[in-house]
């Protein structure tokens, strides 16, 4: 009896040392868990923010429970315009997002809202602080935090 | 808490790939250099724990490899923890061991670090590192840690007038120090020019403002002060270590007030609305704890020679006034005035830094301890073969290490006893 022979074998990058490639991929099942309503409302194109029902300190991207008393926090709608409050452009990036370079991120802020909001900034040739910024929503949802982008607001 | 004292370091030189060793025999080589600067007197015999720390198991494609560190340089079955915290992994590992030394626990430990980048490409490396951020609210994004350091970065510029230039002046003189140091993995210099049109990665962040890959590996070994007279002909105390934390999503950093250092007053501050997105409030906790352990009441006069975090040239500005070298808003001018220089007034990265010498996650916090403790020392010229790194009449330096978007720091105090 012999263990059966491989055809494919992994490509050796170098022989000494010896270097061969491993490839290991893996599937999750992530959870949005308590943050999941925030997903949801961004599929009927509203975005959600966390109000903290003992101290209202109100945050820009949702948590369950406030960072500074411990209280609960509840749902509320943020509006869908702000101001850039600060901004890049990637030229370069992690693997899955190289080829979408170059684009740009920022954060945002809102009226009367303690947090700030981290997004794309789309179809804007020069970001600035301080410019004006609506919320977009894709119309095919990707059910990730990039179903909403910002762009100038004329 | 009992005092702590260092007795040797050992670093690898930093490379962009050692294919010829792994991990256990990188780390080895460095825990060989530090027992060798002992002339034997300390065996691993003599050590009765270790910390040991690396940054990320997906560089490394081994769980656990802190237990195949422990048994490679023959600790074994001595107690053993691995130490896991972003950018600042070495850092906390210094820390660790220091109190398990403190505490009583040890009368002397091991501190080893190590991190093998060099297994994937820069674009796979980046986007490990940006499993470091929210991932269901940042990674998705473009998952790019210096796109998250850029928009700190421009929002520095915003609030206090920071320059391009004030950035790539950090740069030239990081790799002008480092020319001079051995084991950095960049050692040309560099002119203002040559960093300013080097490539843009994240505006305002370039190839040469933002430190690259690297393989490499370090040791500390710590000890009471018993042990310490015993084993160490030139000991250097621990005089203070403190460390903070923020929020992981800088989006959710608050603008509230500025925590005040012993040389500061309310009124520097009436405006500034603190941390935001451009400032590090676990710099200036880490800072606000070690000067109060260390009893420094002006780290400008009290501290003679500085390692800073510079994974980017912005973030080294945002750390002069974090621990207050200068005051928030002041950065872009001290380097334009050259105090951070090595032969200015308060000399920062005197061995190249992060930018120059290269960032192997878990070894870098322990590698700018080895660093201090060699000024403190004045062993510098000994080791570097070279004298030009050595700051002159160095009685405290210290050592800061920085993770995430400023999610951890420590700051790490040694002085000559
Ligand atoms: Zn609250």
């Amino acid at each position: 009896m012999k263990l059966p022979e491989k055809t494919e074998g992994p490509w050796v990058t170098s022989f000494d040392p010896l270097t061969r490639q491993w490839t290991y991929t893996v599937t999750y099942n992530v959870s949005y868990a308590e943050d999941s309503p925030f997903f949801h409302a961004l599929g009927h194109n509203k975005l959600l923010g966390s109000e903290c029902q003992k101290c209202r300190y109100r945050y820009a991207t949702p948590r369950t429970v406030c960072m500074y008393c411990g209280g609960p926090t509840d749902w509320f709608e943020l509006p869908l315009e702000g101001r850039v409050h600060s901004w890049t452009t990637c030229h370069f990036s992690g693997e899955p997002y190289l080829s979408e370079c170059p684009f740009h991120l920022g954060l945002i802020e809102f009226d009367r809202v303690d947090t700030l909001f981290m997004t794309r900034l789309v179809g804007i040739e020069q970001p600035r602080i301080g410019m004006p910024v609506r919320a977009c929503f894709r119309r095919k949802k990707t059910w990730s935090v990039n179903d909403v982008y910002f762009v100038k607001k004329e | 808490m009992r005092p702590v004292y260092m007795l040797a370091g050992g670093i690898t030189k930093f490379a962009k790939v050692h294919p010829d060793k792994d991990f256990r025999l990188m780390v080895k080589e460095a825990f060989d250099a530090a027992l060798g600067d002992l002339d034997g007197r300390l065996t691993p015999a003599d050590i009765e724990g270790s910390v040991i720390s690396y940054f990320s198991d997906h560089f490394t494609c081994q769980l656990k490899a802190g237990a195949m560190v422990q048994d490679f340089v023959g600790l074994c079955p001595k107690p053993h923890v691995r130490i896991e915290g972003g950018g600042a992994t070495g850092g906390l590992c210094f820390q660790s061991a220091v109190q398990a030394v403190a505490s009583g626990r040890f009368n002397v430990c091991a501190a080893m670090g190590f991190e093998t980048m060099s297994t994937v490409e820069t674009w796979k490396g980046n986007d490990f590192i940006a499993l470091a951020s929210d991932t269901h609210f940042d990674y998705p994004l473009g998952g790019f840690y210096t796109g998250y350091y850029a928009m700190m970065a421009v929002r520095h510029m915003h609030e206090f007038g920071t320059t391009e230039e004030q950035m790539a002046r950090v740069a030239v003189k990081n790799y002008g120090n480092a020319v001079h140091n051995p084991f950095a993995q960049h050692r040309h210099p560099a002119t203002l020019e040559e960093v300013m049109n080097s490539a843009m990665i994240a505006y305002p962040c370039r190839r040469m403002t933002t430190c690259v890959m690297s393989d490499g590996a370090a040791a500390v070994i710590l000890a009471s002060e018993e042990a310490a007279r015993k084993f160490c002909a030139n000991p250097i105390r621990v005089a203070g270590i403190g460390s903070g934390s923020d929020a992981m999503r800088m989006a959710d950093r608050p603008h509230a007030r500025v925590p005040l250092l012993p040389h500061e007053s309310e009124s520097d501050y009436r405006d500034l609305k603190y941390p935001g997105v451009h400032s590090f409030r676990a710099g200036r906790m880490a800072a606000m704890e070690a000067y109060r352990q260390a009893g420094i009441t002006d780290p400008r006069q009290d501290i003679q020679a500085w390692e800073l975090h510079d994974a980017y040239a912005s973030a080294e500005l945002q750390q002069y006034e974090d621990i207050g070298l200068c005051k928030y808003g002041e950065s872009g001018r001290f380097i334009e005035e050259g105090h951070p220089t090595i032969h200015g007034s308060n000399p920062v990265n005197p061995s190249g830094g992060l930018l120059a010498c290269g960032h192997p996650v878990g070894a870098t916090g322990l590698m700018q301890m080895v660093f201090c403790f060699w000024q403190c020392q004045q062993t510098i010229a000994r080791h570097f073969g070279d004298p030009f790194c050595q700051i002159q009449n160095v009685r405290r330096a210290a050592g800061y290490s920085h993770a995430g978007t400023g999610t951890y720091v420590t700051i790490s105090i040694l002085e000559k006893p």
